[in-house]
């Protein structure tokens, strides 16, 4: 095996570690909030401030943190997963 | 003045498919725009095509009957995004050309996997078809006041003129100008709304829990059963991964960076437009009141374009109503044409020819295709005038869930996949799937009857996605493919990198 071969396994392996990882935690904040609302629905009614409920919050928090991970996995790929594909192309 | 707009948006619409026709001679422009679409305006593509009528109407409608439990399908529909960007759109785009069986059969053998993922393609685009076109009927119908067939047969012609002359191009593009359409017209009915409030939502939920009660910010009846609460967020979370128009869009850009970034422009304009669409529901819950919401539509769905009546007048009901038309519009088209690249590129020019064939006869049967589909809809869509359809949105998110997702990661990921476990992974998919929603209480209690179901989730993607990885890794266990595992090492690197001689 050469080095490119191996250089291209590793960089492989590591975009399957960065994304499996930010699937796990976009999986756990939306099943997390999906169990709140089945077992603790009183929980969730608890208010915040008048016309914010902890429910309310988490929900929209979900939907921004959804966006978040995708920005934060586009930051990593455009700056360590392309240079890394650069050095494989030479 | 609906009618005005409407007619309007058609115009602008063929506008563009005839300038789009101009420029698609060839597969690659038919399926794919050239390839010559931005990240950016991908990113309003993927969001035209992903944000339905049903999310536009159906939630602001559930929001504005029930409340909170409308942010609960919000979350559902967008979490599938993230999932989109890490683990699919880029490998897609590298090692694909026109269709996702394209990345799974790529070093498996072709026949078999390619009937297979036509299979489950054309099952997810035929069920959420139907649920648009019966949708788009009734809601026609309800906006505009003309006949459910008319209304029917006016959807389909205007799709398949898309589709068939402008293709990708065109279809791209009707969902650039329908994304846009929808996201400003959503953006000017909240304004107008939070105007009345101080420009606080908080103001407007407030209004809203002095009026109805302080449930209406609290979940209420929707998720009653977690297991079943689970099994259809899974279904949203990992369908949206595995909708055959949303992957296809993946082609249209230049190259994988340009997969990713339109992702996240994607995932931003649908994450917005869900918020939205709640300060939407919230307004016409405070604002139009609930019964007078029941009484136009039983379902909710006239929500948002009472909202629109009340605060601007019958000119921008007349805007709303043409912005939802344009939507259903928008979203068959986009069904349409990776339905007929399933017929046109995996079976006709992958099975029936084996791989040879010129790339005017695959123009000519794709368009073929596009015509029969359209055809399809439409008789499905006048037969089934009446029936409670909005399961079938789910039962197409369960199958893409169940048969094309499984497959594709396991064919990104998994070296040993062989073509026995790609295989049985999408074909069980597909069945298991059609036939646990069968033996489900949506169609045996609620359709059929029946006292009780054999089944007792109204959504199997808990048991199906599962099942379906596990079909596709025993099977490619026991049915081992050296050949395919050393194609796996050998396409390694244009995974990553692309084609790279192009």
């Amino acid at each position: 095996m050469s080095d490119r071969d191996g250089a291209l396994e590793r960089l492989a392996a590591r975009r399957a570690r960065v994304a499996g990882a930010l699937t796990a935690a976009v999986m756990a904040v939306y099943f997390g909030f999906i169990l709140l609302i089945a077992f603790s629905k009183p929980l969730l009614a608890t208010k915040l401030r008048p016309g914010l409920t902890l429910g309310i919050a988490l929900g929209a928090l979900v939907i921004v943190i959804s966006w978040l991970s995708t920005w934060l996995y586009v930051r990593w790929a455009n700056r360590r997963y392309d240079a890394a594909l650069d050095e494989l192309r030479k | 003045m609906a009618l005005l707009f409407f007619f309007l948006f058609i115009s602008i619409t063929l506008g563009i498919t005839y300038w789009a026709a101009r420029r698609t001679r060839t597969t690659e422009h038919f399926y794919a725009a050239g390839r010559s679409i931005s990240a950016g305006q991908n990113g309003f593509a993927l969001a035209g095509d992903y944000m339905s009528a049903a999310s536009f109407l159906g939630i602001a409608g559930l929001v504005s009957t029930t409340g909170f439990d409308g942010l609960i399908y919000s979350t559902g529909w967008l979490v599938g995004w993230p999932v989109v960007l890490f683990l699919i759109a880029e490998p897609l785009r590298n090692l694909g050309k026109y269709t996702f069986a394209d990345v799974v059969a790529l070093r498996l053998r072709a026949v078999p996997v390619r009937i297979a993922a036509a299979l489950g393609t054309l099952a997810t685009v035929v069920f959420y078809l139907i649920a648009q076109m019966v949708g788009a009927g009734s809601l026609i119908r309800l906006l505009f006041d003309i006949p459910f067939e008319a209304a029917v047969v006016l959807t389909g012609a205007a799709m398949i003129v898309y589709v068939l002359f402008g293709g990708m191009l065109a279809t791209t593009w009707v969902q650039i100008v329908k994304a846009g359409l929808l996201l400003g017209g959503a953006t000017l009915l909240g304004l107008l709304v939070l105007a009345r409030f101080g420009f606080d939502p908080t103001a407007l939920f407030a209004a809203a829990a002095e009026k109805y009660g302080d449930a209406v910010l609290a979940p209420g009846k929707l998720v009653s059963s977690p297991l079943e609460a689970i099994s259809l967020g899974m279904a949203l979370m990992f369908g949206t991964a595995g909708l055959p128009h949303i992957l296809m869009r993946f082609y249209t850009v230049p190259e994988a960076r340009a997969a990713r970034s339109s992702v996240f422009y994607a995932t931003g304009l649908i994450g917005y437009f869900y918020l939205m669409t709640f300060v939407l529901g919230f307004g016409a819950m405070v604002l139009v009141g609930p019964d007078a919401i029941r009484a136009a539509d039983a379902g909710g769905n006239m929500a948002a374009p009472l909202l629109a009546e009340l605060l601007g007048g019958t000119p921008f009901l007349g805007f709303i109503s043409a912005v939802a038309f344009a939507t259903i519009l928008a979203v068959v088209a986009g069904l349409t044409l990776s339905g007929a690249a399933a017929l046109s590129h995996d079976l006709w020019v992958n099975v029936v020819r084996g791989g040879r064939s010129e790339s005017d006869e695959e123009l000519r049967v794709a368009r073929f295709a596009t015509v029969a589909l359209g055809l399809l809809a439409i008789g499905l869509g006048i037969s089934l005038e009446g029936q409670n359809v909005a399961f079938m949105v789910a039962l197409a998110f369960a199958i893409a869930a169940s048969a094309n997702f499984p497959a594709l990661v396991l064919a990104i990921f998994w070296p040993r996949l062989s073509t026995a476990g790609a295989v049985a992974s999408m074909l069980t998919g597909t069945l298991a799937t059609v036939l646990l929603i069968w033996l489900s209480p949506t169609i045996q209690v609620d359709m059929l009857k029946e006292a009780e179901a054999w089944f007792p989730l109204k959504n199997p993607a808990l048991v199906t996605i599962p099942l379906s990885f596990a079909m596709g890794i025993v099977v490619s266990l026991l049915r081992p493919e050296p050949e395919a595992e050393a194609r796996y090492r050998a396409l390694a690197r244009q995974m990553h990198l692309g084609h790279e001689d192009t």
